[in-house]
């Protein structure tokens, strides 16, 4: 295997508290050495002055949709799209068709992945058998063939003594439970915020109270197995107070929130544009500025995308009937770098830190560093150019995205999986 | 007076001029429909397609009648009864509609957001006759004619909508219609049938119709669709009936010369009793006239914009 | 749409000598008042169906019925024509069955708006017939139409604009030329 030369880009590796500018020497598929003016021999120099070099992102709650879904995702182009985003690992959530429900199918994504993929793919098994919510999947079998969590994500495990099984089962076997927290019956059919906003569109509304409740009962059932709990996709300012709480009692309780949810709020929803449904949906302006407080102060632990792409014709269609979701993998860094970093609600190193070693960490990958020996995933960033998002543009099957047409900086350069490049913008 | 938009979508978007112009538009059609010959050439030619999507006689009938007594050509394309929609999309419905060379599309449809979504795939006008629990302009504006005719005026009127505002399009329509005709409006409901946030629409909120009733110029009365009970929205109707029915006893609260309006269908004893319905404050017969001439005036004031075949 | 003042052509004493004259040529022509109605084109021509009936009244001393019509809705231009204002209403407070229509409008030009007349007219019945009267025919007709009487003949180009102005509506009776701005 040849070796690259990173040259005098910026370096963020918030996992070795490196913060500034040096060179990243890269042999055999391995970080050699990161340090100021390396003095090595490299088969490939890469220029990288003014541009950020960071550990290649990771990305923990992503929608691959194969099996099952191919029309929406495959895993060649799901993991396309992240590494166009600069993220080299991703966990894949398990409701696809047949669900992630035993070894065979996380053997099928991890060959797939391995044979067609872009990047490191890390299945999340199902909590329950068929994901349907009722009896517990072979959840020490899951954990054998390589899950790295368990979810029913796309649903949330209403029953309570279910979930306080999975927590204790789950402990002994050391996987994070990661819930998609919403109480259905209050959901009730709705398909956005409500408030408002929609009581003006005149849309079925989906309270706060319909994440916040579940939240809660987790948290309570966390304490009380002592299992390691992930909230997926936070978006209520009510959850951040109970995450909040959960923490000053020392629980295993962590969180994620997507770009949408501090970027975006239920007033962003123009001409029933059905880009802007997703579940949870789109909160209110008080939760927006909740969850980018809980960025600030570390009440949310990382950033995930919950990248779920759709086909057009389940998003071109009437709101109500239009498919929950949205894509994310390829505007995560752009929408983090614009709407977080540049107005100042968390540095760029914590940010890095939100996209790499924290997420690692939930889901217990070694991933997201630039230390020594560890696999050589490495993204390049270009910070000052502004470019628009155009979803036409997008290596991801899917094109339902809000943020197309946005102007935003912080778009990937240069991406680098095990010491391969595998994306480089512009070819 | 210059009419600009090509469709007729909600009341929020339109200006206090814009609904004057309708309303005086609609009342020199109301002449039309006195005469003995009752048509006038206007749309000769065009052709408007009713595309119902929910069923709703009332609306429909209405549409018809104003277009027919326009002279324009007519196609009721109801699903139910259609083809059309059957796993089939909203886009193709449309291609196969528009493949008929159509002028005005009136639609009526259970998802809010249909129409607009319509009117911004095709060139053909799109008016919106009532969309999920969004809006129902051609509603409010027969309603707005009603009161102006009744009162003489609208502007400093005290209005008061009763009933299951959550789910209604009319109360919406009615409540940014009056609103840009400078009324008040009260809204009376159950907390249960109060949507969120809907003081922030500048209404004034009640939960107790004799304090809501209070003053009032027009009483406005809402269907109240009985199988909401089941949703566990209000626990009885009988208790609904009790608390949130308009009778004549009731209706001593509000303005002596108070009128009583309903958008139609009534459940007469439920959110109305037929003492109020039949009684001297009623213009609900009026309401329905009133529809036919508004929906004249919008079909003829929307047909302005002549698409199709013009764009050679 | 903005216009300049050219020349005065009818002034109000020639306005109301027109009229007497008309009023007479009336009586003359239908041998009297039997079956007369005027229905007059809103809104010029309506003040003058009713300055015409206050005429034959103070000639044969007994009221002729007058009735105004609103053509918006009969146009033919309906496609590229924006209304400037909400349509009026028509008011004919009599059944046209059987009368002699003598249907007024303040300047007869292209034709179209007294055929539009004249279809909005059959809508509400059967006259045995219908005669027009005009203050001001301009000529540039495009349809085969003639008024039966005319006030003042006034050829004129057609950049230019023949304006009828009337006291009621307008606060003064004239008959100007001007040059339309577009
Ligand atoms: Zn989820």
């Amino acid at each position: 295997m040849k070796s690259i030369l990173i040259q005098n880009g910026h370096v963020v590796d918030p996992a070795n508290q490196i913060d500034g500018e040096a060179d990243v020497f890269i042999q055999d598929g391995k970080i050699v050495k990161v340090g100021k003016g390396l003095k090595v021999k490299a088969d490939q120099l890469i220029n990288a002055k003014g541009k950020i070099v960071t550990p290649g992102l990771v990305d923990i709650h992503v929608h691959l949709r194969e099996p099952g879904f191919e029309y929406k995702e495959t895993i060649a182009s799901g993991t396309l799209a992240a590494v166009a985003g600069g993220v080299t690992s991703v966990a894949c959530m398990p409701n696809t068709n047949p669900p992630i429900d035993d070894q065979a199918i996380v053997y099928f994504i991890k060959s797939k992945a391995e044979k067609e993929g872009h990047c490191h793919v890390f299945p999340v098994g199902c909590i329950s058998k068929r994901r349907e919510g009722a009896e517990m999947s072979e959840v020490g079998e899951l954990k054998k063939a390589g899950a790295v969590g368990l979810s029913d994500d796309g649903a949330p495990i209403m029953n309570a003594e279910l979930m306080r099984r999975v927590m204790e089962y789950a402990k002994m076997h050391d996987l994070v439970v990661i819930d998609h927290c919403e109480d259905m019956d209050l959901s009730n059919n709705g398909v956005m915020n409500e408030g408002h906003a929609s009581t003006v569109l005149g849309l079925r509304g989906i309270p706060a109270a319909s994440e916040t409740v579940m939240v809660a009962r987790n948290i309570l059932l966390a304490e009380m197995t002592g299992a390691k709990f992930h909230v997926a996709h936070m978006s209520t300012a009510g959850s951040v107070e109970l995450v909040r709480q959960a923490k000053k009692k020392g629980l295993n309780v962590t969180a994620e929130t997507a770009p949408h949810y501090w970027s975006l709020s239920d007033k962003s929803i123009k001409n029933y544009n059905a880009n802007f449904k997703m579940n949870p949906p789109l909160r209110s302006e008080e939760d927006v500025a909740a969850i980018r407080k809980a960025l600030k102060e570390g009440i949310i632990d990382c950033i995930a995308t919950d990248h779920a792409p759709h086909s057009s014709t389940e998003k071109q269609c009437e709101f109500d009937e239009a498919a929950f979701g949205i894509v994310g993998l390829e505007t995560l860094f752009a929408v983090t770098y614009s709407h977080l970093v540049e107005p100042g609600v968390v540095s760029l190193s914590r940010a890095i830190e939100l996209l790499t070693t924290a997420p690692s960490k939930i889901v217990g990958i070694n991933k997201g560093t630039l230390s020594e020996g560890v696999d050589a995933d490495v993204a390049i960033f270009d910070i000052t150019t502004e470019k628009k998002v155009d979803v036409n543009q997008f290596k991801s099957k899917g094109r339902n995205s809000p943020f197309n047409g946005w102007n935003l900086r912080g778009w990937c350069e240069l991406t680098i999986v095990s010491g391969e490049i595998k994306f480089k913008s512009g070819e | 007076m210059t009419w600009k938009s090509k469709d007729l979508l909600t009341l929020e978007e339109l200006s206090a001029s814009e609904i004057q112009t309708i309303l005086d538009t609609a009342s020199s059609f109301k002449e039309v429909s006195t005469r003995s010959v009752k048509k006038v050439p206007a749309l000769r030619g065009r052709t408007v397609v009713l595309f119902f999507q929910e069923p709703s006689t009332r609306t429909r009938v209405s549409f018809e009648l104003a277009a027919k007594r326009l002279s324009a050509d007519i196609l009721n394309v109801q699903t139910a009864s259609s083809s059309l929609v059957k796993g089939e999309t909203l886009i193709d419905t449309l291609k196969t509609l528009e493949s008929m060379t159509i002028d005005a599309l009136v639609v009526r449809h259970k998802c809010s957001g249909v129409p607009l979504m319509l009117a911004n795939m095709t060139n053909a006008t799109v008016i919106n006759a009532g969309d999920g629990f969004h809006e129902h302009p051609t509603q409010g504006l027969l309603d707005l004619l009603t009161i102006r005719e009744q009162k003489g005026k609208i502007e400093g009127l005290t209005v008061t909508i009763i009933g299951d505002i959550t789910h209604s399009r009319v109360a919406r329509s009615n409540i940014h219609g009056l609103q840009k005709m400078g009324a008040k409006v009260r809204v009376c409901a159950p907390t249960t049938l109060m949507p969120m946030g809907i003081e922030k629409m500048g209404v004034e909120v009640y939960h107790d119709l004799d304090k809501a009733l209070k003053d009032t110029d027009v009483v406005y009365v809402l269907r109240l669709q009985l199988e909401r009970q089941k949703k566990n929205l209000f626990p009885t109707i009988r208790e609904y009936s009790i608390l949130y029915g308009v009778t004549n006893e009731r209706l001593k609260r509000a303005k002596k010369d108070a009128i009583v309006m309903h958008p139609g269908p009534m459940n007469r004893g439920v959110e109305i009793s037929s003492g109020v319905a039949d009684g001297p404050a009623s213009v609900i017969d009026e309401q329905v006239t009133n529809g036919v001439a508004v929906r004249m005036a919008v079909l003829y004031l929307l047909k302005g914009e002549k698409t199709q075949g013009e764009n050679a | 749409m903005t216009s300049k003042v050219k020349a005065v052509v009818m002034e109000a004493k020639d306005i109301e000598r027109a009229l007497t004259r008309i009023a007479h040529e009336i009586l003359e022509r239908n041998k009297g008042i039997k079956d007369l109605v005027l229905i007059g084109i809103k809104s010029r021509g309506e003040v003058l169906a009713e300055r015409l009936a206050v005429k034959i009244k103070s000639i044969e001393g007994t009221e002729v019925p007058c009735g105004a019509l609103d053509i918006t809705f009969y146009r033919d231009d309906t496609d590229t024509h924006q209304p400037d204002k909400a349509p009026e209403q028509t008011e004919l407070p009599f059944d046209v069955t059987g009368k002699k229509v003598i249907l007024v409008d303040d300047v007869l030009y292209t034709g179209r708006s007294a055929r539009a007349a004249i279809d909005e007219i059959i809508d509400f019945g059967r006259p045995t017939a219908i005669q027009l009267a005009v203050l001001v025919d301009r000529g540039h007709r495009e349809f085969p139409i003639h008024a039966d009487y005319v006030g003042k003949n006034i050829p004129s180009s057609a950049k230019e604009e023949v304006l009828v102005r009337v006291k009621e509506r307008d606060g003064k009776d004239e008959v100007v030329i001007a040059e339309s701005e577009k």
